[in-house]
């Protein structure tokens, strides 16, 4: 039996007083089959919500990534996942086999060892934010201060973007992962992304740097044009994701002190936040039968990851949080080819992140109430739009 | 006891593998998987099967013998 909820709530569902998933998931889970709903772009969708099914369609060959096909969801009236023609190179937008060729040029500079090779870096990074913080008072806004900071500068320094440009990329990201902003907003501020990164390849061109940039340039696996499109793809998706993980995790883990200093915090975070819940959005390009429901080619999917991940059959008390758990198996990175590529780059963002903000700053607390910290409903990914602290 | 088998052609270089069981599991230089003990024993065997359920591109195999 399929239930079809005209009207589930438009998208992201509220998050009442906590920074948890949204309660209606376990009700969802709970249905046979999968959940029809409506977009706020008016558009049916079938919602997947359980492990399982949410593993399914994200390996099925006959569902796709690729926007271009007819019928692929859009999270807002605006947005969504950008087409080859409108950026070349944003790859998490196609289907092997090409999505296999950039996948592939990309993997080495991710690679477990060159992330560790990274960490003096990082930790670099972490203390100057720390240091500025100090230097600043006794109190901050964790977000602005610190969480989004941290990633920009550590995605800027491995792409080789000059730092003084962070805040140029952040303004025009946030741009890009606000759901509220027009078609216009976001035109202007892709064409600018562009035009920057391709002065950056010009630049890395003329003068090579020990950076990803000037090693796929001189690689030459990708096309210029390509390469802004992945240079782009990945700034945006290198701090964004990182900034609110690290926030919601500071916070949680201030509301949990037994576990600040456990490294095993890090996964249990993820798993429980899954920031990017509302991210893989796909479309079926042929007749396919996920959990028992025929989905019929040219109709929308959304697999909820924040769903998969509290799935009482697969985690134990899911809205507990308790990093002495095994979550390794957690979906927050999505799962299939187009797992995230950065994910051993943000847990080790997150590890030297807390290690070092409470080893440093030991009295860290909240300046406000949980209750009242401004949760980002208006975003791609879930987050917070502040975080005020004191020490 | 446990044996593995890997498709290089899928691997998509995620590394998780590595995090779960870095005895058994590296990646080259152009990130993909190496398997460096195709026969691990307990109790590293079991962090192995972790890494076969989680590999997100389904490039691990994992026999039980």
């Amino acid at each position: 039996m399929t239930t079809t909820d005209s009207n589930l709530v438009g998208f992201p569902l509220r998050r009442p007083g906590q920074p948890y998933p949204p309660a209606e998931y376990e009700g969802l889970r709970k249905r046979e089959g999968l959940v029809r709903s409506t977009l706020p772009t008016g558009a049916p969708v079938w919602l997947v919500t359980r492990h399982e099914e949410v593993r399914a369609v994200l390996t099925d060959p006959r569902i796709s990534s690729n926007p271009s096909h007819p019928g692929f969801p859009r999270p807002a009236k605006t947005g969504g996942v950008p087409a080859q023609d409108q950026v070349p190179g944003w790859f998490v937008a196609l289907d092997p086999p090409e999505h296999t060729r950039f996948r592939k040029t990309l993997i080495p500079e991710f690679t477990v060892r060159r992330i560790r090779e990274m960490r003096p870096v990082i930790q670099a990074i972490v203390d100057e934010r720390i240091d500025a913080m100090l230097a600043g008072g006794n109190s901050a806004d964790l977000i602005s201060d610190f969480a989004l900071p941290v990633p920009s500068l550590v995605i800027s320094r491995l792409l080789g973007v000059p730092k003084a440009d962070c805040d140029f990329f952040e303004a025009q990201t946030r741009v890009l992962v606000t759901l509220t902003s027009t078609d216009g907003q976001r035109e202007a501020a892709t064409k600018a992304l562009l035009r920057y990164l391709n002065r950056l390849i010009a630049l890395k061109t003329k003068r090579p740097g020990d950076d990803l940039m000037s090693r796929l340039l001189a690689d030459g696996k990708l096309t210029p044009q390509e390469l802004s499109g992945v240079g782009m793809l990945l700034l945006i998706a290198g701090h964004e994701t990182t900034a609110n993980n690290i926030g919601l995790g500071a916070v949680t883990l201030l509301m949990n002190p037994q576990w600040i200093g456990d490294d095993r915090a890090v996964e249990e975070l993820l798993r429980y936040y899954s920031v990017a819940d509302l991210v893989a959005f796909r479309v079926a390009v042929e007749d396919v039968e996920i959990g028992g429901q025929l989905i019929k080619a040219g109709e929308g999917i959304v697999p909820l990851v924040a769903a998969a991940n509290h799935d009482e059959t697969v985690f134990e008390c899911p809205h507990q949080f308790d990093p002495s758990r095994s979550a390794r198996h957690h979906v927050a990175f999505g799962y299939g080819v187009h797992q995230c590529l950065g994910q051993n780059l943000v847990r080790v963002e997150m590890e030297l992140a807390y290690r070092s903000l409470f080893e440093r700053i030991p009295t860290l607390e909240l300046a406000v109430p949980v209750e009242e910290l401004p949760l980002k409903y208006d975003g791609v990914l879930f987050g917070l739009h502040a975080l005020p602290v004191r020490w | 006891m446990v044996r593995i088998s890997v498709d290089i052609d899928s691997c998509i270089g995620a590394g998780q593998c590595v995090l779960s069981a870095p005895e058994v599991f590296d990646q080259d230089d152009d990130g993909i998987v190496m398997v460096l003990d195709g026969e691990p024993a307990e109790p590293v065997a079991e962090d192995v099967r972790l890494a076969g359920r989680i590999c997100p591109s389904q490039a691990i195999t994992v026999h039980e013998d």
